[in-house]
């Protein structure tokens, strides 16, 4: 454990450093101590009722496992389930990955541990988190869940996750963070690196539910080797008081690609500055970012940043607002070309439902309300090329069953 | 039956349409012409119930109830449905989707779609992307869904191919219960189906192609915001081409 001497080290540096972007956070407000729950086995899961089950499901997760290839449950700071029944995929909590050498290849490789107070805070007060490794040329059939769940009023939740695709492998995660029925105030800081190896796939779909005094910080970088392709989908439609991130992608090798989805839906009082960013370096690199975003009343920033370093590189940024109930959307759409030969572009569009599109609905039989919800839904129905079935099924309903509150 | 008495309409603040009078009986179809700007967009999307264009004056009637002021919706309920010329993109609502909100749910949109050739675009949004003749397939597709029993057509067949025109033209037939090609369908005689019909239409044109397969009972101008007369559809395409708009209008109202 030598090796975490150092980092501790530079993080203790910068425990009080603000962040680049994002309001300040005061985290002193907030418990770390471990909060201990038992393991649940999977009968334990599949017995899980009421309204618990409710926020577990609504993040995408499967308790019955069944279209699951695995499964890795954190309760505020316990894993209380971690396994997995796909072949050639390994799920293990970070704390057991620490214990192997391997890992120092990985961990903190891609976010630096001093960037700000919330990396710092990840390596200081680390509880725990989910190491995912799909070994070379396996293809998992089924996603991988992984489930951040918050539960103790107060607490800082604290975790660092490493996904690993090995060469010519395909690996599908999707991950939901939720807190329970009760909570209000909680934080929680979330490390992900991602090593997409050469010519493997990984698409990573994650789905936030949390809560109205929640504060929330995920630092993510990705790492894109040769032939790679990296899809991130995000999708928010819950309340949080602040939620900020701008994870960062890195095409490393010749034709890698990067997909950035993004879909919020901000509730009244809550402030989200969200983003994607990604650095073409080679040739035949691709990356695309959209992102909608709805706002009833709520502070959106929606970030883009595309940085082409070489020639034949292609990248385009969409980013469009919807304001349908008050509040601001500021899409801040970023290209930055380096050379000649570079293809890049981007679209940004803020505005309101257009009075055409609802009366058009209306003359085939639909209410004016029947014609927004319908509208509203499309503008959220973002394809994704790529992404399996039961993934677009996950967002379909993210989507459906906050529909109400959208309304 | 439709009927439109002394109609005045404002949009923007400015009188765009007065002195309208229309009766459109159980099984008829009328045909609009007119110059461009003549209103008669304004006077479609006055009957479906747009609410900038606003009724001054006058009332529309149709099945016997006061619609006049009805929105939108409940005109469609009522069984008035419309092809538009240029309708809005709706990003992330499938064709096949609005097809089914335009059958309430209980058609069989493969099926329908088959009669228009329409089947590999039932998976994109709507009107995204589509050519001239796309849409058109699309709104009439939309339309056998629903099934209503006013239909108003905005230029059915601006844009479409020499290809498609004939599918078009047959399409509008069928919905309004004028495709007669055979003298008798389900042991029934031609004349017989002729007293059944029951479907209304208003169906603007600019160059009466449509008449070579819809057989429209009664042709109408409308010319600078009034409608001018009431006659055989063929004879006022006819003079409109010998003559042009303004001469047709004066010819016609001194002879009847």
């Amino acid at each position: 454990m030598h090796f975490r001497d150092e980092l501790k080290q530079r993080a203790e540096k910068v425990r009080d450093k603000a962040a680049a972007i994002g309001p300040d956070v005061d985290l002193e407000v907030f418990q770390k101590d471990p909060v201990d729950h038992a393991y649940l086995d999977e009968e334990d899961l599949a017995r899980l009722e009421g309204a618990e089950r409710e926020q577990l499901v609504m993040s995408g997760l499967d308790l019955s496992m069944k279209d699951r290839g695995g499964t890795f449950f954190q309760k505020d700071t316990s894993v209380i389930h971690c396994k997995t029944k796909a072949e050639g995929v390994e799920v293990l909590s970070i704390k057991q990955a620490l214990q192997k050498p391997w890992i120092q290849d990985y961990y903190w490789k891609l976010v630096p541990v001093d960037a700000d107070k919330y990396t710092a805070a990840a390596e200081l007060d680390l509880h725990d988190g989910y190491v995912i490794r799909s070994l070379p040329g396996t293809r998992s059939v089924y996603p991988i869940q992984a489930c951040l769940y918050l539960d103790r009023e107060g607490l800082q939740q604290t975790v660092h996750n490493i996904i690993i695709a090995e060469e010519d492998s395909e690996l599908h995660i999707i991950t939901g963070c939720a807190t329970s029925p009760h909570l209000k105030k909680a934080a929680h800081i979330g490390i992900s690196e991602f090593y997409v190896k050469k010519n493997a796939k990984l698409s990573f779909t994650m789905i936030h539910n949390w809560a109205e005094d929640m504060v929330v910080r995920p630092r993510s970088v990705a790492r894109v080797e040769e032939g790679g392709l990296f899809l991130n989908n995000y999708v928010c439609m819950k309340p949080v008081r602040s939620l900020q991130m701008y994870p960062t992608t890195h095409l490393e090798g010749p034709d890698a690609v990067a997909r950035l989805y993004s879909i919020i839906v901000g509730s009244p009082g809550s402030e989200y500055d969200v983003g994607g960013r990604v650095y073409l370096k080679n040739p035949g690199n691709r990356a695309e970012i959209v992102a909608r975003t709805i706002t009833n009343g709520s502070r959106i920033i929606a970030r883009g940043h595309l940085v082409g370093e070489v020639a034949d590189i292609k990248a385009h940024l969409e980013c469009r607002g919807l304001i349908l109930n008050g509040g601001t959307i500021h899409a801040i759409p970023e290209l930055e070309g380096h050379v000649d030969g570079v293809e890049m572009s981007h679209e940004a569009a803020v505005g309101k439902i257009a009075q055409e599109e609802i009366a058009y609905l209306m003359s085939r039989g639909l209410s004016e309300d029947e014609a927004t919800s319908t509208i509203v839904r499309g503008f959220l129905n973002v394809d994704i090329p790529g992404l399996p079935e039961p993934l677009k099924r996950e967002i379909d309903r993210a989507i459906e069953r906050s529909d109400k509150d959208v309304m | 039956m439709l009927q439109i008495e002394d109609l005045k309409v404002e949009l923007g603040g400015s009188v765009i349409l007065e002195h309208i009078d229309l009766e459109i009986r159980p099984g008829e179809t009328h045909v609009l012409f007119g110059p461009n700007g003549s209103g008669k967009t304004s006077l479609l999307m006055t009957i479906m119930g747009y609410p900038q264009y606003r009724v001054v004056a006058g009332k529309i009637m149709f099945k016997g109830l006061d619609i006049t002021s009805l929105p939108i919706n409940e005109r469609a309920q009522l069984g008035i449905g419309i092809s538009y010329q240029r309708p809005p993109t709706i990003n992330g609502v499938k064709t096949r989707q609005m097809v089914s909100v335009c059958g309430g749910g209980a058609v069989d949109v493969e099926g329908l779609a088959r009669k228009v050739n329409f089947t590999g675009f039932l998976d994109r949004d709507v009107n995204a992307g589509f050519s001239g003749g796309e849409i058109k397939r699309s709104e009439l597709l939309q339309l056998m869904a629903q099934d209503p029993d006013l239909m108003l057509f905005d230029e059915p067949e601006s844009g479409v191919d020499l290809e498609n025109i004939a599918l078009v033209g047959k399409t509008i037939a069928r919905l309004l219960q004028k495709d007669q090609d055979e003298e008798t369908v389900n042991g029934r005689s031609k004349m017989r189906r002729k007293m059944e019909r029951t479907k209304m239409g208003l169906i603007i044109t600019h160059t009466g192609y449509i008449l070579d397969y819809v057989a429209a009972d009664k042709g109408q101008v409308l010319f600078k915001g009034r409608l001018s007369c009431v006659s055989n559809p063929r004879e006022i395409l006819t003079c409109i081409g010998e003559s042009g708009y303004e001469e047709c209008v004066t010819c016609i109202l001194e002879t009847s």
